[in-house]
């Protein structure tokens, strides 16, 4: 059976202390994120996809392309699989010149396998000025561009990527993520990207597969996941949705952009600079931006009032709010209010509400 | 100067001893300092002890072992006497072969050591990018490895020139085959050759004392630069 | 280091043997051929005279160089007589003290039941791979079984099958352990109340070589010790005569 377009992943890892137990089915194409506490397995989980751990029992299939099956004691060997791997730190080879790295593996692949080209790689990363240094002169988001760079440049069928941002501060993520979305946008190479921080994902995955305590918990789109109320990433303190939108039009005078959505005529107006009508984007919404209101606000500041549905509820950790996860025309929306305010408005499943959001964060 | 062309022919054969000795030691003793540094196995810590016996070992004890492995009824001596080769003892490939034994420690240790160092990281990140485990050897590990490949020549040819009771048992001081500098200067002082035996000595301490001079300046610089 | 002394403590206590007034101790460097004889006349001393034999073992020329640099020796039995004799004119030791102990035999032994003949024709019949003698620089041993080599014209035949010990023990431990096939050796290492102890031996006959005559002298540190006075008394004697004797020494 062929199943192009998928990557079908089994593993189970036992160590003492640690069990890993998997069964994968993420799409071949996108940012997957594997997503999840330190210890969850999500590391793990990722070693194994590139062979460096060797699951007791394993089945690994990428795109129609067989990396190991134990049930046959079938095991590709990790520097027989094509795929690019960047690691925490990017761990450049510390005796070789930034373009002898980049070269590394960009040269073993050869001549005809060589899609990514040395030139576009180092553009993509904005890298130009740093080739002929050392490593050790680099800064730590200069060397996880060229660790980024150095894995793009074996024309990986797969790009591997363990919380490649985790070991860098803000202002450094900062001067990263513009070059992650980037590859995201401009090269079509599935990307399986393990990361603990919900603002990185919701920046940049497509997918989400949740990790805890070695198993999946749960696997799916990440706007459809971001909205559930009954995984953890509802409790966390940047829970919130992550909407896919298509740049409708642009108000030049109040320098706003107007957004909409496939499955309905709604629109939300955001500040923004200007993008081009029909390009496809994606926002956030934080559910502690949202507000809700029994009647339409006739008069406010708040631009963006929206028809919606309460769909479910839950309560918050603390026990002064509750998760209202809300439908809006067929896009899901979470919003946290007080529990006395839920108690006022008399909130009940299939309610029709107004939804005032205050705050809109244009991803990509 | 009052060195004889008999001292000559020892410092001549001391070198030679100690250079082919050293390139053995290097191709023999980093595979063992590689499976040293890599292994999980349980002989892991029989085989480093073995590595390590010269440390502690006096080298009479070696030298009588290695007199009676190596001779006509030992086993290496049978073996050599099937392979037609005679005998090890009072040759000069008998003073290398217990040379690389003697000296082993003194270069799988720093080899090991600076394998150790690499740690698992940069192995994996080469398997990423597409090199074989020999590849990643040659590519990353040997000059990743390099600083401590340097002190283990030094130490090795060092520890080489240095040897004398090994030699002293196996080695029958033959003029041009097993007769080398410390044999030679113990020879003048039995003999009262007291002058003799200064200068070759005198020539050893310097020696040496450069060459551990070199080590901690090469010791000063590696701290340096990191 | 294989020279270093590995001192032997041969006696029993003392203590218990107090038959002279002054019971004492004598330190005495014993050239290594004549560690057997010694180990035998040490017992013996101590009984007779109560005095304590403290004794250590090495290559003459090495002890020659400990002698002037202050060793701590009150007598000292050496493998030749030149070297008793330039202590002496150095004023190393007590006048007049100096004497012939032992007179040494050559044997060319294997350890391998009759490989040598009798007569030494194994020499001429140069079929063996090597030849261990002692150091000919060194040990006076090692200088007369060159002397032997020579006068039976076979120098230049065998040179390079020679392999030397620093001592006359390490060419005794190259011939035992069978990395040489034969050797030269001190007679007193290999013989025992008038037989070989093991393997075969030729008698290298006295006139092919120079009398090796081993000389014992006091040394100055020695001077007013009445242990090292007794020990060379003894030595003299008709007892310890046949002792020496049986180990294959003349006198």
């Amino acid at each position: 059976m062929s199943d192009d377009g998928m990557i079908d992943a089994r593993f189970k890892v036992d160590y003492s202390g640690f069990g890993l137990d998997v069964d994968l089915q993420i799409p071949g194409r996108g940012v997957t994120a594997l997503f999840g506490e330190s210890g969850s397995g999500k590391t793990t989980c990722l070693r194994c996809v590139a062979g460096l751990e060797r699951a007791n029992h394993g089945y690994l299939r990428v795109n129609g392309e067989l990396w190991q099956d134990s049930a046959v004691g079938f095991f590709l060997p990790t520097h027989q699989r094509a795929l690019g791997y960047v690691f925490q730190e990017a761990s450049l080879f510390a005796h070789l010149t930034v373009r002898r790295n980049l070269e590394f593996g960009f040269k073993r692949i050869g001549g005809a396998a060589q899609r990514v080209k040395l030139a576009q790689a180092v553009e993509l990363l904005g890298i130009d000025h740093l080739l002929e240094r050392m490593p050790e002169h680099l800064s730590g988001g200069e060397r996880q561009r060229v660790g980024i760079a150095r894995a793009l440049l074996t024309s990986p069928k797969l790009l591997l990527m363990d919380e490649p941002l985790a070991a860098l501060d803000h202002k450094r993520k900062n001067e990263i993520l513009p070059y992650l979305e980037r590859l995201h946008d401009e090269l079509d190479i599935p990307v399986l990207y393990v990361s603990h921080a919900p603002a990185e994902v919701a920046r940049l995955a497509d997918h989400l597969v949740l990790l805890a305590e070695g198993r999946a918990v749960a696997s799916g789109p990440v706007s459809e996941l971001m909205a559930r109320l009954d995984l953890p990433l509802a409790q966390s303190d940047d829970a919130g949705v992550v909407v896919q939108a298509q740049v409708r039009a642009f108000n030049a005078d109040y320098q706003l952009l107007s957004l909409g959505f496939a499955a309905s005529e709604l629109r939300i107006q955001v500040a923004h600079a200007p993008l081009p009508v029909g390009k496809q984007m994606r926002f956030k919404v934080q559910a502690r931006d949202v507000s809700l209101a029994l009647e339409k606000p006739a008069h406010s500041s708040i631009l963006n009032v929206l028809p919606v549905t309460v769909v479910a509820e839950v309560a918050a950790q603390n026990s002064a709010h509750v998760l209202v996860q809300l439908d809006m025309q067929g896009t899901p929306l979470l919003a946290r209010i007080t529990r006395f305010s839920r108690d006022q408005l008399e909130l009940k499943v299939g309610q029709a509400l107004w939804a005032q959001v205050k705050s809109v964060a244009v991803l990509a | 100067m009052s060195l004889t062309s008999a001292d000559f022919a020892a410092i001549w054969l001391t070198l030679q001893l100690a250079s082919l000795t050293t390139v053995l030691l290097l191709v023999i003793g980093t595979p063992i300092a590689w499976w040293l540094a890599r292994t999980r196995s349980r002989l892991k810590g029989p085989v480093a002890a073995v590595v390590a016996l010269p440390l502690v070992l006096p080298p009479t004890v070696i030298g009588f072992y290695l007199l009676i492995t190596l001779g006509p009824h030992g086993f290496i001596g049978q073996l050599t006497q099937s392979l037609g080769l005679g005998i090890l003892p009072f040759s000069f490939a008998g003073l290398v072969v217990g040379s690389v034994f003697y000296s082993m420690p003194f270069v799988v240790q720093p080899i090991q050591n600076a394998f150790e160092a690499i740690g698992e990281r940069p192995l994996e990140v080469a398997a990423t990018l597409r090199a074989s485990p020999l590849d990643t050897f040659f590519s990353v590990a040997l000059p990743m490895a390099r600083p401590g490949f340097l002190t283990a020549a030094i130490l090795g040819f060092a520890h080489t020139i240095g040897e004398f009771g090994v030699v002293l048992m196996i080695g029958g001081n033959i003029p041009d085959k097993t007769r080398v500098v410390s044999v030679q200067i113990f020879d003048h002082v039995e003999a009262m050759e007291y002058a003799q035996a200064h200068w070759l000595a005198g020539g050893m301490l310097v020696f040496s004392f450069v060459i551990l001079l070199v080590l901690q300046a090469k010791g000063r610089t590696k701290a340096v630069v990191r | 280091m294989i020279h270093r002394m590995s001192r032997l403590v041969v006696a029993l206590s003392a203590t218990f043997a107090l038959s002279g007034a002054f019971a004492g101790e004598v330190q005495v460097a014993v050239a290594a051929n004549f560690t057997a004889p010694i180990q035998a006349l040490a017992a013996d001393f101590e009984k007779d005279t109560g005095h304590k034999l403290v004794a250590s073992y090495g290559a003459t020329g090495q002890f020659y160089a400990q002698i002037k640099n202050g060793a701590p020796f009150d007598v000292f039995l050496a493998a030749d007589d030149t070297t008793p004799a330039k202590l002496e004119s150095e004023g190393e030791t007590v006048k007049g003290s100096r004497f012939t102990y032992a007179i040494g035999s050559l044997a060319l032994w294997s350890a391998k039941e009759g490989y040598v003949d009798d007569k030494g024709d194994v020499l001429k019949k140069n079929a063996f791979q090597h030849l261990a003698i002692a150091n000919p620089k060194a040990a006076p041993y090692g200088l007369a079984a060159t002397q032997v080599l020579e006068k039976m014209g076979l120098t230049a035949a065998v040179q390079p099958k020679i392999v030397e010990g620093q001592n006359i023990t390490q060419a005794l431990q190259f011939i035992s352990t069978g990395n040489a096939e034969l050797g030269f050796v001190a007679l007193s290492q290999v013989y025992k109340d008038g037989k070989i102890t093991s393997g075969s031996a030729w008698l290298v006959p006295a006139s092919l070589h120079e009398p090796i005559n081993q000389d014992a002298v006091i040394l100055n540190k020695g001077k007013d010790s009445a242990a090292a006075k007794a020990l060379v008394e003894y030595l003299h004697g008709a007892k310890a005569a046949a002792v020496i004797k049986s180990y294959g020494y003349q006198l």
